[in-house]
């Protein structure tokens, strides 16, 4: 078989991201699944767009990631259900309406649209959250998707361009050559791995399995207009050993609710565990009380790629790997969706030496191994 | 929360039969069922007072079957629909009322599945019509209070299960224009013969054939479309086909159904064994869990008889006890069931009733053409919503399996939607 | 004869026997109990609490399933219109 210009190793959100973008520019294009494309973190996710501030290097990589998808809805099928209905950040006190001014001033500056709510505009705007809340932060341009018809629709366009899709494992990925299950070897001037939490190809990948509870509920037209997250969630996401909830509530097109979070650590079990989702519907009680009585129809649990700055890892695998052929766009998190076109253009910056449009630095993996060179506040 | 050394799950003839029998051997046994009287589908009661016609026969069986339940002093908890199980030894409910919903606990030693079947249904044009029910479905809304008297139905399908309902719905006074066996009238002849093997079988079959003398029996015949009167709305004829000419036969009601598939949704859940579709047990009605027991149409779709006798062998195993004769019971029942399966397998032609725009899913209304392409169910599922709805897949799952050949694959808690209250109950 | 009372569907009130099912009582007034996701009128299929196409509010509570649910004197029922 011929060489290929790119091996992406993974069919979800991101790995079909990027088999895209290289097809774009005419590249040959093989991607590699052992399961079902989209089946892994990119069907069990909550599908949202949205800028997150928990360091300028986040909130750059989103906002710039946002912007492509905002670009690009008009591209996606009826099946992604892509829906600009923003977020609010929703503040239960003084305290985080504190930190919902400091942020609008962080986004202001970064050119997002954001806007303070009063308690009175907050209930204007989500009739269902309880009184007695302190206001939020609105955040218009933010969106939500379905993420296995977005990657089905990236990974069809890189196909449409001449991409090959090979459904097998791949057993090993170095130095060019990837060998299948299947028994085919492929070879590849460059290999990326963009596999989640599955890292047996490059057992130094320092991804963190992060285990999350979903639930969807049957359908409930008008109950809910934006994304709401708590102003907690970052204080979740930050958690380092200690099982979370934060209230993340999501509405689909049909007037289903999609219903998180939950964050665990040293948890490799897939099933859904009672004491979670118990604690998370109380949380999310606490800020919608009308929640408990929906129906509610599935249960479901994934893994997040986390890494341990909170950032991925995006270009060349030097300081985990020797191997100059090899390349990662791993460790996304809860942001896989949202960075994943960003994600995808930043890798091809780098593997054609093109000027990005942000500055990529902050997400090199080389930055593990040597943290004295990358400073980010 | 309530502890049972043997919990029973279904109290259709299996469930009942096996409640008896454990109960009567000294367990304390409690059934769940989630109808809001015992009896499953083949005994359903009527909820509303059932026309007194001399003609309506009072099952003795069943009736006899009810007393010794009560008797036995078994606890029956009607309306109750199991949603979590662990194979360690707890469940939850839901119990519906009208006006809330209540989440009880339970505690089991050993468990018996008898959980029944469902109808398949599969897709043709027109299908989702108002107007159109399954066949067995047509007969339980009846029972519920749903009048059908004066009014022409066709019944269609295949299966024993259509003259029974022909034959139910001809005593609440609708006219049966036809009944539709897609089996060819070849196949049926030899389960037909078969039956003097089984007099009781017989007597039944000769009950409903008296009952519809007059109504023509189209063998080999399928429905290809139901079709729509005023404004598109409401069904007013369906279309039929012997594989050769169509015509349109008028009609307000159409009872369509292909047989049964067993309600495994517990036993996959749980991690039972399987065999070609149905749990796998022994010649005591036990699972591959060895405190986990299943009867009647789990195992394979055997009818009445078969249901009674297996639910009776597990409710005595699960109080240490065999019985040889019922073992030879079970045993010649089995045969009748592979007669059965072989005389109502679906035809071919069924694949091809859907046209593109035919709805697969009716919780999501995912099309046939937008199911083409996929690797499996899973890949589908993913793509299109395909079985993502409230049915969690039971209807069209079957329809999938039979039209595309791929097998549903994971069963998850929730097994029936819960309010989010339901998971608020402390452990 | 069989008690009857009254139970209101979409505003109408109409008069059920005691022991009708919540959806036979729909069928009875030829009112589909839901719209579909593509705007389908839907009525009950399975009667046996399966296939969920009969789900409607009863008593101010959404998606019941209204086979498996007896009619009581002045239940309110309200479907996709």
């Amino acid at each position: 078989m011929k060489p290929f210009d790119i091996l992406i190793v993974g069919a979800g959100i991101v790995g079909s991201a990027v088999a895209r973008e290289c097809a774009l520019i005419g590249w040959r294009v093989g991607v590699i699944e052992a399961g079902i494309p989209a089946g892994g973190a990119t069907a069990a996710g909550m599908g949202h767009v949205v800028v997150m501030d928990d360091s300028p290097a986040q909130l750059s990589l989103t906002a710039f990631s946002r912007s492509l998808w905002r670009q690009e809805s008009g591209k996606l099928p009826k099946s992604a259900e892509y829906e600009s209905c923003g977020t609010i950040w929703v503040a239960a006190d003084e305290e985080e309406m504190a930190e919902v001014h400091a942020r609008q001033k962080v986004y202001d500056k970064a050119g997002i649209e954001a806007h303070a709510l009063t308690p009175a505009e907050l209930a204007i705007e989500e009739p269902n959250l309880r009184r007695g809340l302190a206001g939020g932060l609105l955040v218009p341009q933010d969106g939500v998707l379905y993420p296995p018809a977005a990657a089905g629709f990236y990974l069809a366009e890189a196909r449409r361009l001449g991409a090959e899709v090979f459904l097998a494992r791949a057993l090993s990925a170095s130095q060019g050559r990837v060998s299948l299950s299947n028994g085919m070897n492929l070879v590849a001037e460059r290999i990326v791995l963009a596999v989640g939490v599955e890292c047996e190809l490059l057992p130094s990948l320092p991804i963190l399995k992060r285990k999350g509870h979903l639930i969807i509920t049957d359908c409930y037209p008008g109950f809910l207009h934006h994304q709401l997250v708590e102003l907690g969630y970052l204080k979740s996401a930050h958690k380092v050993v200690e099982d979370s909830v934060a209230f993340n509530i999501q509405p689909r097109q049909t007037g289903q609710l999609l219903l998180g979070s939950s964050r665990q650590y040293s948890n490799e079990k897939p099933e859904a565990e009672a004491e979670m989702l118990r604690r998370m519907i109380e949380r999310a009680k606490e800020y919608m009380p009308g929640l408990e009585k929906l129906s509610a129809l599935r249960v479901w649990t994934g893994f997040r790629a986390a890494t341990t700055d909170k950032l991925p890892l995006i270009g060349p695998a030097e300081g985990l790997s020797e191997d100059r052929s090899l390349w990662l766009a791993a460790g996304f998190e809860g942001l896989g969706v949202t960075n994943a076109p960003g994600a995808a253009r930043l890798l091809l910056d780098g593997m054609l030496g093109r000027e990005s449009a942000i500055d990529a630095k902050p997400y090199l993996p080389a930055r593990l191994t040597e943290p004295a060179r990358f400073t980010h506040a | 929360m309530t502890r049972a050394e043997v919990l029973v799950i279904g109290a259709g003839p299996a469930g009942i039969a096996a409640a008896t029998a454990a109960s009567e051997n000294g367990s304390k046994v409690v059934v769940l069922d989630d109808n809001a009287a015992p009896g499953g589908q083949i005994w359903r009661s009527a909820t509303v007072e059932e026309n007194n016609s001399p003609k309506r026969r009072s099952k003795d069986t069943k009736r006899r079957a009810l007393e010794r339940l009560r008797r036995s002093g078994a606890q029956v908890l009607s309306s109750r629909c199991v949603f979590t199980v662990e194979a360690s030894g707890t469940l939850q409910t839901l119990h519906e009322a009208a006006s809330a919903s209540l989440v009880e606990k339970f505690h089991f030693e050993k468990l018996i599945l008898a959980t029944g079947a469902r109808e398949r249904f599969l897709p043709f044009p027109g299908w989702t019509l108002p107007g159109v029910f399954g066949a067995g479905g047509l007969q339980a809304l009846v029972k519920g209070g749903y009048p059908v008297a004066g009014k022409r139905v066709v019944v269609a399908g295949t299966g024993p299960l259509l003259l029974a309902v022909a034959a139910h719905l001809t005593e609440d006074g609708a006219i049966i224009s036809s009944v539709v066996e897609q089996a060819a009238l070849a196949r049926l002849a030899p389960f037909a013969a078969s039956l003097w093997a089984h007099p009781a079988k017989l007597l039944q079959g000769a009950r409903y054939r008296s009952k519809l003398w007059k109504t023509p029996y189209r063998t080999g015949c399928w429905v290809v479309e139901a079709v729509a009167g005023r404004a598109g709305q409401r069904l007013k004829a369906v279309r039929i086909t012997d594989g050769a000419r169509i015509w349109t036969e008028p009609c307000d009601l159409l009872a369509c159904g292909y047989h049964l598939v067993p309600n495994t949704e517990i036993a996959t859940l749980l991690g039972c064994a399987f065999r070609d579709g149905f749990v796998q047990v022994d010649q005591a009605q036990r699972t591959s869990l060895p405190n986990v027991f299943c009867a009647g149409e789990l195992t394979g779709i055997a009818g009445l008889e078969a249901a009674m006798v297996q639910g009776e062998i597990a409710g005595l195993a699960c109080t240490g006890r065999t019985d040889a004769s019922l073992q030879k019971g079970a045993e010649a029942e089995r045969i009748f069931s592979e007669r059965m399966e072989k005389a109502f397998a679906l035809r071919t032609e069924l694949r091809s009733l859907p046209q593109p725009e035919t709805i697969v899913c009716r919780c999501e209304d995912v099309t046939f053409a937008s199911l083409r392409g996929y690797t499996g169910w899973t890949d589908a599922k993913l793509q299109t919503r395909c079985g993502m709805g409230p049915c969690q897949g039971r209807i069209c799952g079957p329809a999938v399996e039979h039209l595309l050949g791929w097998k549903p694959v994971s069963v998850r808690q929730p097994l029936f939607p819960v309010p989010l209250q339901a998971f608020l109950l402390p452990e | 004869m069989p008690e009857a009372f009254p139970v209101t569907i979409n505003g109408a009130t109409c008069l059920v026997a005691q022991g009708t099912t919540v959806a036979a009582a729909m069928l009875l007034v030829e009112q589909p109990s839901r719209i579909s996701v593509t705007g389908e009128q839907r009525a009950a299929l399975c009667g046996m609490g399966i296939c969920f196409e009969c789900s409607a509010v009863v008593n101010g509570t959404s998606h019941r399933r209204t086979c498996q649910i007896l009619c009581e004197r002045n239940m309110t029922v309200e479907t996709d219109r």
